[in-house]
């Protein structure tokens, strides 16, 4: 890595509020309206507009509106399967895997659903306020549409069940006999348990098919909370 | 706007897909429909090469008393069989329709591998659907 003994010519005016505050390396003022490709920094793969101006100089809220192909979602979706299943063996690792990359997604999405939300944004700490949060601001940021049900277990007081009519990411997925029980929507599984975790609710949360007559593509989606999250409700009744 | 069966056959010929929508059909064995897909794949491809126009596509239309058959090939080399009743005007939106319900049911399916029989429940239904309504 022989280029960073040197400092690279930033594209970035380095922000200094206080000019006199000295930084570490030479600052190298080019100023914006002389166009030279910037040089990349060793393997970095980010990428530069004319303006050089990056994905992170963005305004978050810039693609707030805009909605994406589910026909492009789907092939994505179809070879992110394809790939898991090709490094793990057995239904419940690809579910597995599945849940993990929604869960990398997960922890980002939470961060700027709260960050739009501005001032209104509340912390939610009860159980039932952050389902809400999940059946109703995330959902309808991934699917535009809230979720179908939200119901609590009878049997146990650690779980809830998200009821998803039709989930989007299953929609052109038809699992083979031998792999019935194998549900994709693992993956939207995987963003909510990031959701709750990033929002300090620790649970598991698992896809379930349940076929219905008028809804044959029906998910539940099983979340189950640890110990630490019932006493915490338990305490704050 | 009777349809009577749908064949898809795949890049090389072979038979991918069989499906009856009509009860009076002769029921033949699952060997026989290889044959039958095997042969046609030749004959379009024969149809192409001694047609008196240069560059024209092969064979697209046989129509008989019985039934009228439209061959729909897509530019990547799958055609797409109807077989209906004679005198039907309106099959290219049906072939259309089809091929948009593979491009989703079947192409978008991770679990289902490329040229090899379709197995896909979700295009079944979606086909059954579309297709019953206008027996």
């Amino acid at each position: 890595m022989s280029n960073l003994q040197q400092p690279p010519a930033s594209p970035f005016v380095p922000f200094s509020p206080n000019p006199s505050i000295q930084s570490g390396m030479p600052t190298q003022t080019t100023p914006l309206s002389v166009s030279q490709k910037p040089t990349q920094l060793g393997s970095s793969n980010l990428r530069f507009a004319s303006s050089r101006k990056s994905i992170y100089d963005r305004h978050l809220n810039r693609t707030q509106r805009s909605e994406l192909s589910k026909s492009s979602f789907a092939f994505l979706f179809a070879e992110m399967i394809q790939y898991a299943q090709k490094q793990v063996a057995g239904i419940q690792d690809l579910e597995k895997k599945l849940n993990t990359q929604g869960y990398a997604i997960g922890q980002r999405l939470l961060e700027l659903l709260l960050h739009r939300e501005g001032r209104s944004a509340k912390r939610e700490t009860r159980v039932l306020g952050i389902l809400q949060f999940v059946a109703q601001t995330l959902y309808r940021h991934l699917f535009g549409k809230p979720a179908d049900g939200l119901e609590k277990s009878r049997e146990n007081e650690d779980e809830y069940m998200l009821i998803d009519h039709d989930p989007a990411v299953n929609s052109y997925i038809s699992v083979p006999k031998e792999m019935a029980q194998l549900n994709c929507a693992a993956f939207v599984a995987g963003i909510i348990e990031a959701v709750l975790d990033g929002s300090l609710f620790p649970c598991r949360v698992t896809a379930h098919s349940v076929a219905s007559e008028q809804f044959p593509a029906k998910t539940v989606f099983l979340i189950k909370f640890d110990e630490s999250v019932l006493e915490r409700e338990a305490v704050l009744q | 706007m009777v349809i009577l069966s749908i064949l898809i056959l795949n890049k090389a010929g072979g038979l991918i897909y069989q499906r009856d929508f009509n009860e009076g059909l002769n029921k033949l064995s699952s060997n026989d429909y290889l044959v039958l897909a095997g042969t046609f794949h030749g004959v379009h491809a024969i149809t192409s090469r001694i047609s008196p126009v240069p560059g024209s596509g092969g064979l697209e239309v046989l129509e008989s008393e019985q039934f009228r058959m439209q061959c729909f090939q897509t530019l990547t080399g799958t055609k797409f069989l109807i077989f209906a009743e004679p005198h039907q005007p309106n099959i290219d939106v049906i072939c259309r329709r089809v091929y948009e319900l593979y491009a989703d049911f079947v192409m978008k399916n991770p679990f289902y591998q490329i040229e090899m029989p379709i197995r896909c429940e979700s295009f079944d239904r979606h086909l059954a659907a579309y297709i019953k309504p206008k027996q």
